[in-house]
């Protein structure tokens, strides 16, 4: 506790402080050379290789071939497939970055209320008040559910005849019938209405945490010197949350990108393929279809987009923090 | 109306102390109803499972059946039916409880040579895992589906079980932990004879009980609620986890909602349950991640 207090008010990087912390902790005491340490690593190691890092190079080598997994020959094809996705006249080419948009759409609605909801509630529940650790429970609780059971729940709470949220509306005077999970813009209020709501408890948690991090002499402090609400706010709480919004960033936007069963229970990918999100693509291809080739390749060109994506937010936390 | 005859340091005392309750009844509020927004959905799932088809199509909004009925659950537990959900119970308790076993049974040993041996290849090895975790999953599953298939895995609880446990992150959530704890202990362990393994086994993973438990039920938790894998690797209906089942009964029963929000339930139920228990494990697990992570 203490050094990772000590981490967060180091104006310089936190996280590589408190790594050098866990470095210099790091002690010799037990199985100093011999097959121990191997001994103790191999069942791992052995999965490890088996599932990760295998295949993530296995991956590669199926992209650059015609890899239908039904048929025998799986003749080389060199980039084919990735230029196959770049050229205009292709079937596969288009639906995947139709495909693509809807996971950036997704995305650019998504993030930005995933992070500031649960910034706000976080702040809330981080105040001193009774029951605080009860409403925390509840808003986490969706969470533990997973994306099937809130998927066919939502897919019923949002049917434009019967379900509920219409019923609701009517009740209020409301009575548009809007087409939540078959029509735009609906499709997309509903798609991140129902993240935000299954997943707004996770990021709470995580800023709940960092708060509580925060040290408490800083906001003394801060009084002494008549800061107001919002100054406390601005200068303390934002600067000693960093790591933890560059975390919480990260993790919501990867989430956000590789969404996947709330558009396939939900929306069904509809109006059209205007909700099929990139994952939901490249899963129906190369596991539904059997197409593998170009499935790999997809997913190849989709991480590229992930890993820019990730190097952005670093590089905009490290201007932010400059 | 007080305030105003009232004597001026009180009158000065008063505001604050009016705005502060005033505040905190519009938290409460705040809260109440939010609350409200997160219940009333689980509470229309369960109140619709336990309704006749007609009535759950019905306008009506009965929060409480008017005439609870049972079928929708009877549907789909009854001898003979196409969607087993009591089975497809049992396979998701069994591939989660093994999955949960097998990370600790793994991620541990491995947390603990990271944490404390000295061994050729270390640093190379931590980092070739700390670059892993950058990886998106979905460039593995279609590689990771060949390999299975191989294994003759497909459509076998292993295929659930096994390959998720590769993930890194059971390895660095214990590292972590091993890192913090007080390493006097383990060296007056080794200066009383004990060998690493005895170490391990009788001072390490009983000191470690939180964390173990933390990633078992982390674990758990992430088997159970998996989605796109499951799809794609089990074929038979009496092979289906909850989660594909689910997504099954949507296509099966169409509009007949009772039936499917009383597999919603059942598939609810548990984890609700294991929440409420072992919520101290989930909570602190994720923001223990998310601190260190």
């Amino acid at each position: 506790m203490a050094t990772q207090r000590e981490a967060l008010t180091t104006p310089a990087s936190a996280t590589s402080s408190r790594r050098d912390v866990g470095v210099a902790t790091t002690g010799s005491t037990s199985g100093t050379g011999g097959l121990t340490p191997y001994l103790f690593l191999a069942p791992y190691f052995l999965l490890f290789t088996m599932f990760v890092l295998a295949p993530a190079v296995f991956g590669l080598w199926i992209s650059l071939h015609e890899w239908d997994f039904l048929l025998p020959n799986k003749p080389f094809a060199g980039l084919g497939n990735y230029i196959d996705l770049f050229s205009s006249g292709s079937t596969t080419g288009a639906f995947f970055w139709q495909s693509m948009r809807a996971t950036a759409k997704f995305t650019l609605y998504s993030v930005p209320p995933l992070l500031v909801i649960p910034l706000l509630l976080a702040l809330i529940l981080n105040g001193q008040f009774r029951g605080r650790t009860v409403f925390r429970a509840i808003y986490f609780a969706p969470y533990v559910l997973g994306v099937a059971v809130i998927g066919v729940l939502w897919q019923f709470v949002l049917d434009a005849n019967i379900g509920l949220l219409n019923s609701m509306l009517g009740r209020l005077g409301i009575d548009a019938n809007i087409a939540w999970t078959t029509a735009t813009p609906w499709v997309w209020v509903s798609l991140v209405g129902v993240t935000v709501w299954w997943t707004l408890g996770f990021n709470a948690v995580i800023y709940l945490a960092g708060l509580q991090e925060i040290p408490r002499e800083q906001y003394e402090a801060a009084a002494v010197d008549g800061a107001s609400a919002w100054n406390k706010f601005w200068h303390i709480t934002l600067p000693g949350l960093r790591p933890v919004l560059v975390l919480v960033t990260t993790l919501t936007v990867l989430a956000s990108a590789n969404m996947f069963g709330q558009s396939l229970l939900i929306t069904q990918g509809a109006p059209g393929n205007e909700t099929r999100t990139a994952i939901m693509y490249i899963a129906e291809e190369g596991l539904g279809n059997f197409r593998m080739g170009n499935a790999t390749a997809m997913s190849y060109v989709l991480t590229v987009f992930l890993v820019l994506t990730s190097i952005a937010i670093f590089a905009f936390f490290r201007r932010f923090q400059d | 109306m007080g305030a105003v005859a009232a004597p001026q340091p009180v009158t000065v005392r008063d505001p604050g102390n009016s705005r502060r309750t005033r505040n905190r009844v519009l938290t409460y509020a705040g809260l109440i109803a939010l609350t409200a927004v997160f219940i009333a959905p689980l509470l229309w799932m369960l109140s619709t499972s336990l309704k006749s088809e007609q009535a759950a199509t019905s306008l009506a909004l009965e929060w409480i059946p008017g005439e609870p009925t049972t079928q929708g659950y009877q549907t789909i537990t009854r001898a003979g039916t196409d969607s087993p959900v009591l089975r497809w119970f049992v396979n998701s308790l069994l591939a989660a409880a093994a999955h949960a076993l097998l990370v600790v049974a793994v991620a541990a040993p491995a947390a603990y040579a990271l944490a404390r041996m000295h061994f050729r290849g270390k640093r190379t090895l931590f980092a070739l895992i700390l670059a892993t975790l950058f990886i998106p999953p979905v460039i593995l599953t279609i590689p990771n589906y060949i390999t299975v298939d191989r294994l003759q895995w497909v459509d076998t609880i292993i295929a659930l079980v096994v390959p998720g446990a590769a993930g890194a992150f059971g390895v660095f959530f214990l590292r972590q932990f091993f890192l913090g704890l007080p390493l006097e202990i383990e060296e007056a362990a080794r200066v009383d004879g004990a060998n690493a393994w005895q170490i391990f086994f009788r001072v390490v993973l009983p000191l470690s009980r939180p964390a173990l438990a933390t990633l078992v039920v982390l674990s758990f938790l992430t088997n159970w609620n998996d989605f796109l894998w499951p799809i794609y690797v089990m074929f038979s209906p009496e092979r289906y986890v909850l989660p594909v089942g689910l997504a099954t009964l949507q296509g099966a029963y169409n509009t007949n909602y009772p039936v499917i929000m009383a597999g919603a339930v059942i598939a609810s139920v548990p984890v609700l349950i294991l929440f409420v228990f072992a919520q101290r494990f989930i909570i602190e697990g994720v923001s223990r991640s998310g601190l260190k992570g």
